[in-house]
């Protein structure tokens, strides 16, 4: 093994005279800009290191001579975005809701706090569009288990269903078949029954109305339209939230659902909650 | 000194003291079943058990090989070469690539189509990405640093690795680690570190493992017959001690109990997300960085058969990029509960770090000076040297992303994940991928690959599907980044995370695609290599050099140096 450097023609320079497993080396000059290059960022750092908070003390640490707080910074920035949005707030507060619906100034803050603050919490169940899927409700249409009117709305989110509030909307459909209220025959027999009512080509089966007007009239209505002051949905339109099919409703009636909707109160703060409620109103459906 | 001219034995005492700890090591692993209440546990007891199990089987067995293969083993340089364990390290590389590739294709159709968890909790994305991110950096990336530094650590020191059962200890020691570390992400063990996620007793055994990965590299290199320790060897050793460092300061922890699978980390919050990043970022600069240019280093001047370009550059950019990579980490945790003072040290030593880094691609690249002909023929060639532009524009985009302006808009997006796959799919597996086309025929003693053609479609398959990964998470990843911080003149924010979500869906269709191609383009190669292992054909690159078919076997090369 040689230990002379070589000379290598290409590229008209020196080997280093080492040599492993047929590998050399030249003995090139670092590249002038790959260089100067590097000490340009290194002076850049110690610069950035003057003017910004850097190096770490026994129990301190170089502040830097712009002053610069991360901290700081943010709070300023919440602090004003707070300030910018304090009228506003204060005047949600005081106003009702009909009153933030009809004044334009505040209708179009509600739109925009409600819109945001809907896709964070709300979609995620409801939708983008608030056109709800299985188990949880369509907010655009006319069909509200609870209401639809803005004091109504209101109520439902802050309180939530079946929630953690003390004052959550509560309603407690039977299990009529774990229950032992009916039997298979007599739930498949009353399923039919209030598909006739909003379906014309199935046909109520014989005895059928008796079963409804004993087990299911007390709560949904003689004329089965629902009730909202206890949730009952509505039987006799064609919306169906746990699905259209005669299985799905032979499985609502036999088990009994009990969606669950958070109470938002404490989760948003109360002016919020009101733009929200004027939102969801004013998507299509309320009342 | 130990005699390198004659025939390897194996020391009988090793072997009663290797088989002894095997035997206590079964013994803990029937204490583990035997008391575990935890099933995904007392599985990983059983693995361990039939593992160690056959190691004694093995280690009984060993030395009672044919001395006749032993003899045929000694290459013209007169050493006896220990290749059987890289051949080894080889296969399974390409074995766990292909797989990694795969889960990683998978969880990227799963992001586009979220019904692809199949609603099973062994299948669903959070499980699956450990399980992709430890297969290709772990498996297939750890493979192929084991296999080629004790290659390049034996020829190019002409010495023969240290013990005879060591670095097998090592190779399967290691591919254990590997199947108890994915075995037990699939059924939910993982201590939530990113990069570190196997549980206590899995760290333990690597950690046994990898001090006698770093003893038999280090013991090797004493034995070297040359003057100088070579520049690749240089990388391979501060790949090895660095993460051995890094692995025992961030697994850190307590386990609830001996026999169960969980365990508490030593830090805790921003403590504990330091420590963290300290790791994870110096995962990639001694793991994923540093190990693969000491492939480069080797392989690059041994196909192009031209010298390295620049001696003193290689040192200058080695010690600059080993001293600042350590302290880049924090560019992690920018805008958290992270103090000032530790950002601006993470990003300025970010922004230094961006020559040190670039030092290796000019050493690459410029190592070609008067052979880039040879890219015309050579697709082997090829794919290292793009292996060497996408460091190029990772390792100036990694500083470029560590602005903290810039992060404020990349962090936590796709670009991100672009910016990572840029790295890992465009370095570090293609410079994998150029050593292992030199590799299979070197060990398997072929004159060249099955199929010169297979390695371009290859290259251009999986070229294609970086370009398309890349281009669709900047994309995303810059959307993304817009949507989260617009506002409307309210100051709420304009868009809610779910329609961000929504908005990727093309963009992770792409990916998924690109993805895609790059597994195929695995598949081409790993057929390819089979086929050279059964010696069918002798694709060499066309050169106007007669000798040159020759020359690209290591061992005949040697012969002249002597």
């Amino acid at each position: 093994m040689s230990n002379e450097p070589e000379y290598d023609e290409i590229t008209d320079t020196y080997t280093t005279g080492h040599e492993w497993d047929g590998v050399k080396e030249l003995d090139t000059p670092m590249p002038r800009w790959w260089l100067w290059t590097l000490y340009a960022t290194i002076i850049w750092a110690v610069g950035y290191w003057i003017a910004m908070p850097a190096w770490p003390l026994v129990s301190d640490y170089t502040k830097g001579v712009l002053g610069y707080s991360q901290r700081d910074v943010v709070a300023a920035q919440l602090n004003e975005a707070k300030e910018a949005r304090k009228i506003y707030a204060e005047r949600l507060l005081s106003a009702d809701l009909e009153t933030i619906e009809n004044n334009q100034d505040l209708l179009e803050f509600s739109m925009a706090s409600g819109k945001a603050v809907f896709g964070d919490n709300c979609a995620g169940c409801h939708g983008s569009g608030a056109s709800g899927a299985k188990g949880y409700p369509n907010l655009n249409d006319d069909d509200w288990l609870w209401g639809g009117s803005l004091d109504e709305i209101h109520e439902t989110i802050t309180v939530g269903i079946r929630g953690v509030h003390e004052d959550t909307r509560l309603s407690d459909m039977p299990a009529f078949l774990t229950d032992e209220f009916l039997d298979e025959g007599q739930i498949k027999d009353v399923a039919a029954y209030v598909t006739a009512l909003s379906d014309k080509s199935v046909t109520a089966p014989a005895g059928s109305l008796e079963i409804y007007q004993e087990n299911c009239a007390a709560c949904h209505g003689e004329d089965a339209t629902g009730n909202k002051e206890f949730g009952a949905p509505n039987l006799a339109d064609s919306i169906w939230l746990f699905g259209d099919d005669q299985q799905s409703l032979i499985s609502t009636i036999s088990y009994s659902r009990k969606g669950v909707m958070p109470s938002w109160a404490g989760r948003l703060d109360p002016a919020t909650i009101k733009a929200l409620a004027v939102y969801i109103h004013t998507l299509g459906g309320g009342e | 000194m130990t005699n390198l001219s004659a025939p390897p034995t194996v020391n009988s005492l090793a072997k009663g003291l290797t088989s002894l700890s095997l035997g206590i090591g079964v013994l803990m692993a029937v204490f583990i079943v035997a008391k575990t209440s935890s099933a995904p546990m007392a599985f990983h007891g059983y693995i361990m058990m039939l593992a160690f199990a056959l190691g004694i089987f093995a280690v009984i067995k060993f030395g009672s090989r044919d001395n006749g293969r032993i003899a045929a083993e000694k290459s013209p340089a007169g050493v006896f070469y220990n290749d059987g364990v890289i051949k080894a390290g080889a296969i399974a590389a390409v074995f766990w690539g292909v797989i990694g590739f795969l889960v990683g294709d998978i969880i990227a159709w799963q992001l586009a189509f979220p019904a692809l968890n199949f609603d099973l909790e062994w299948t669903n994305f959070g499980r699956l990405r450990p399980l992709h991110t430890s297969a290709v950096v772990f498996a297939f990336g750890g493979n192929v640093l084991i296999a080629t530094s004790f290659y390049v650590v034996q020829r190019t020191s002409k010495a023969r690795l240290a013990g005879e059962i060591a670095p097998w200890f090592v190779f399967w020691g290691y591919q254990l680690f590997i199947v108890l570390a994915a075995t037990g992400y699939v059924l939910g063990i993982t201590q939530g570190k990113e990069y570190a996620e196997p549980e206590w007793y899995v760290d333990i055994w690597l950690t046994i493992v990898w001090v006698a990965y770093l003893l038999v590299f280090l013991i090797t290199l004493r034995r070297r017959q040359e003057p100088h320790i070579f520049v690749a060897n240089w990388f391979y050793l501060a790949f090895i001690a660095t993460v051995a460092v890094l692995h025992l300061v961030n697994n850190m922890s307590m386990p609830i109990s001996f026999v169960e699978p969980k365990s508490y980390s030593l830090f805790a919050g921003v403590q504990g997300a330091l420590t963290q990043w300290w790791y994870g970022h110096n995962a990639v600069g001694f793991f994923l960085t540093a190990g693969f240019l000491g492939i480069m280093y080797y392989f690059v001047p041994k196909r192009a058969e031209r010298p390295i370009y620049s001696y003193r550059l290689s040192i200058i950019h080695f010690w600059s990029l080993i001293f600042l990579y350590i302290w880049a980490g924090p560019h992690h945790l920018h805008y958290t509960a992270l103090p000032d003072w530790a950002q601006t040290l993470g990003m300025t030593f970010s922004i230094i770090l961006w020559m040190p880094s670039w030092g290796g691609m000019i050493n690459g690249l410029m190592t070609l000076s008067g052979a880039w002909d040879k890219l015309r023929t050579d697709p082997v060639l090829k794919m290292m040297v793009v292996s060497l532009a996408f460091y190029g524009m990772s390792t100036f985009e990694g500083p470029l992303m560590s602005i903290k302006a810039v992060n404020g808009l990349s962090h936590y997006t796709d670009w991100t994940v672009g910016h990572v796959h840029s790295g890992a799919l465009g370095w570090v597996a293609y410079i994998s991928f150029g050593a292992l086309y030199c590799l299979f025929p070197w060990l398997w003693k072929r004159k060249g690959l099955y199929s010169l053609k297979l390695v371009n479609m290859h290259f251009w398959i999986s070229t294609i599907g970086i370009v398309l990964y890349i281009c669709s998470m900047w994309v995303s990843g810059i959307m993304e980044g817009l949507m989260w911080r617009s506002y409307d003149a309210l100051g709420f924010l304009e868009y809610s995370f779910v329609e961000t979500v929504a908005a990727k869906f093309i963009p992770n269709i792409i990916r998924a695609v690109g993805g895609l191609m790059f597994v195929i383009g695995s598949l081409i190669m790993a057929y390819n290599l089979w086929r050279t292992v059964r010696g069918e054909g002798d694709a060499v690159p066309e050169t106007s050099e007669a000798e040159t078919s020759e020359t690209s076997e290591a061992d005949v090369k040697t012969v002249p140096a002597e």
